[in-house]
């Protein structure tokens, strides 16, 4: 018997909810997140929980990015990123003395604005992070497996050795989505995953978030409102502050996601969701 | 007719004039650009045939399976060939690959991701740059103090040293480019993958920029296969075979094409002068291969 995909060992263990408290998966509070001497977000906590999407939306330049990108540890291949506060992965500060970042980025897997497969086959993409972790099991059925859940298996199913940038735009963006969930990571962050795609892609991704978030937590970023609407439980509303001069994001507020849009607390967020400014 | 119709003043269209007018300014201004660069092109192109021209007419004549395989003749002896110059030439410029190449791409790897703004990086960076520049006759010269001296003969070592120096700059610099050509978001995947730094350099930076490290790769063998003035002081010349029954006899003068062709082009016999010219021609023949086969395996990995 084929395993299904519950019964599937998970490479990087599964989240047995083993410690932290119950249903929070991340804890992040960042009291200030620089890049060089720049401000870049301030006095934001956010907490993502365990088997929900949680969609962070704003208007540009307000630091939704930076937030997700700072809950692997992406930040620190920036050039002076500076991170003040912390992420609780599991009740783990991410940041803690002693953490590999690295190793947090397997837990915590990631998928990105522009479709970036790597110049190798299908196949190899997907089988890139089993093989990276040195996985004992059946390659070829993880990868199966893996594809399957990104929704992509029939399409490609013929051409595992072709390269995956042969394929179209939103195939190549379920791609990276296999690639990153092969590894079975216990939170996916998508950085604006269908910014780059046209509209019956967005479709197809959004339908598969609403599946994976059965398996996975997700945390994503969107600059479509009504793309949070439609596959956020929680939503978090991050805007800009441009009083001292500079622009520093900051969370505005955050709640289920349809409280953010239909009675929100802040006035500014009931400004922005009814598309007063953006 | 039934039915409303139109006016001709509802139809008023102004006629559009869609025909080519070639003497109008801006057409004939194009015209004559175009021309000039056609005309540029060939112009360019004229000594580029003409050389490729010369050396399958007068190398090609006297191109056979004898001058692959037998020793350069002496003075007024007529036939021979050039095998042992073939030899030397495959052998030295393999040596030098294998000297420079791995040096090379790892030197690239520290430029383009290790410490890109280090001091240590800007200096390799300078002197490399200075020294795709460099005189070949220099690398000759220090390969003759740093080998033939010490060692105290010439030697195909000695001629593989003065062209891997020769090769390093190119490798570096087109290896650099390369590297530092792969997207910023493949290397974003392979972090958010998981990889440690030596991971995305070996399993993602690497064999992305592979086509490109390549392509400098070739150009430095190209180069390096065709350079006499190094040669004349490390590798000298030799009327034997590299090749004593199957054993390599390295540590003595060692023939090449390049030098081959220097020596024998100006000599007053006419079989030197036209075994020069097939030397040629083979020399040419065998940059061009070594350029196919690395656009192809180049192709494959893409």
């Amino acid at each position: 018997m084929t395993p299904t995909v519950e019964t599937m060992p998970r490479v990087n263990g599964r989240d047995t909810g083993a410690f932290g408290e119950p249903g929070v998966v991340i804890d992040c509070k960042l009291d200030q997140v620089f890049y060089g001497s720049f401000l870049a977000v301030r006095d934001s906590r956010v907490e993502v929980e365990r088997g929900k999407i949680t969609g962070f939306i704003g208007p540009s330049g307000c630091g939704k990015s930076t937030v997700l990108r700072s809950l692997n540890r992406m930040n620190d291949l920036i050039r002076g990123f500076r991170f003040e506060g912390h992420v609780r992965f599991h009740g783990k500060d991410v940041y803690g003395r002693n953490v590999d970042p690295v190793a947090v980025r397997r837990y915590i897997g990631m998928v990105f604005q522009q479709p970036n497969p790597f110049s190798m086959s299908i196949f190899d993409n997907v089988a890139f992070g089993l093989r990276l972790n040195r996985f004992k099991g059946n390659v070829a059925e993880r990868v199966e497996q893996a594809l399957r859940s990104a929704a992509l298996w029939d399409e490609v199913k013929d051409k595992l050795k072709n390269s995956g940038l042969s394929l179209s735009g939103g195939q190549q963006q379920r791609l990276c989505i296999a690639r990153a969930v092969a590894t079975e990571p216990s939170v996916l962050l998508m950085d604006e995953p269908c910014s780059a795609l046209d509209p019956i892609a967005t479709r197809r991704i959004e339908e598969l978030m609403l599946q994976l978030k059965q398996r996975y937590t997700i945390a994503i970023v969107t600059h479509n409102m009504q793309q949070a609407q439609r596959v956020a439980d929680i939503t978090a509303f991050f805007s800009v502050d441009i009083s001292k001069g500079s622009r520093t994001g900051y969370l505005v507020e955050a709640g289920p996601t349809k409280q953010i849009f239909e009675s929100p607390r802040e006035q500014l967020t009931k400004e922005y969701v009814s598309g007063q400014f953006s | 007719m039934t039915g409303p119709t139109l006016s001709a003043g509802q139809l008023a269209v102004p006629v559009a004039r869609l025909e080519r007018s070639p003497f109008e300014p801006r057409a004939l201004k194009s015209l004559l650009l175009t021309a000039g660069v056609w005309a540029a092109a060939i112009v360019a192109a004229i000594p580029l045939v003409s050389v490729l021209y010369m050396l399958a007419v007068r190398g090609g004549a006297r191109l056979s399976a004898s001058v692959f395989v037998e020793l350069p003749p002496a003075g007024f002896e007529m036939g021979g060939g050039f095998g042992n110059a073939l030899v030397g030439t495959v052998v030295m410029v393999g040596l030098g690959g294998v000297l420079s190449v791995p040096l090379g791409i790892l030197c690239a790897v520290f430029l383009a991701e290790l410490g890109p703004y280090s001091r240590l990086a800007e200096a390799a960076r300078f002197a490399a740059k200075t020294l795709t520049g460099m005189p070949s006759i220099l690398a000759g010269v220090f390969a003759y103090a740093a080998v033939v001296l010490v060692t105290g003969t010439y030697s195909a070592p000695a001629g593989a040293l003065a062209l891997a120096v020769l090769m390093v700059p190119t490798v570096v610099l087109t290896a650099e480019e390369a590297i530092k050509a792969v997207p910023k978001i493949t290397r974003d995947a392979a972090y958010g993958m998981g990889c440690t730094r030596s991971q995305v350099i070996w399993k993602v930076l690497l064999p992305t920029a592979m086509p490109g490290i390549l392509t400098g790769v070739m150009l430095a063998v190209a180069r390096a296969a065709g350079e006499t003035a190094p040669l004349l002081f490390t590798a000298l010349f030799s009327s034997y075979w590299l090749f004593d029954g199957g054993v390599p006899q390295l540590m003595q003068p060692t023939a090449s094409l390049a030098v081959l062709i220097y020596n024998f082009s100006g000599m007053p016999f006419e079989n030197q002068i036209e075994l020069a010219w097939a030397a040629s021609l083979v020399l040419v023949l065998l940059v061009l291969v070594i350029n196919v086969i690395s656009r192809l395996v180049g192709q494959r990995r893409a």
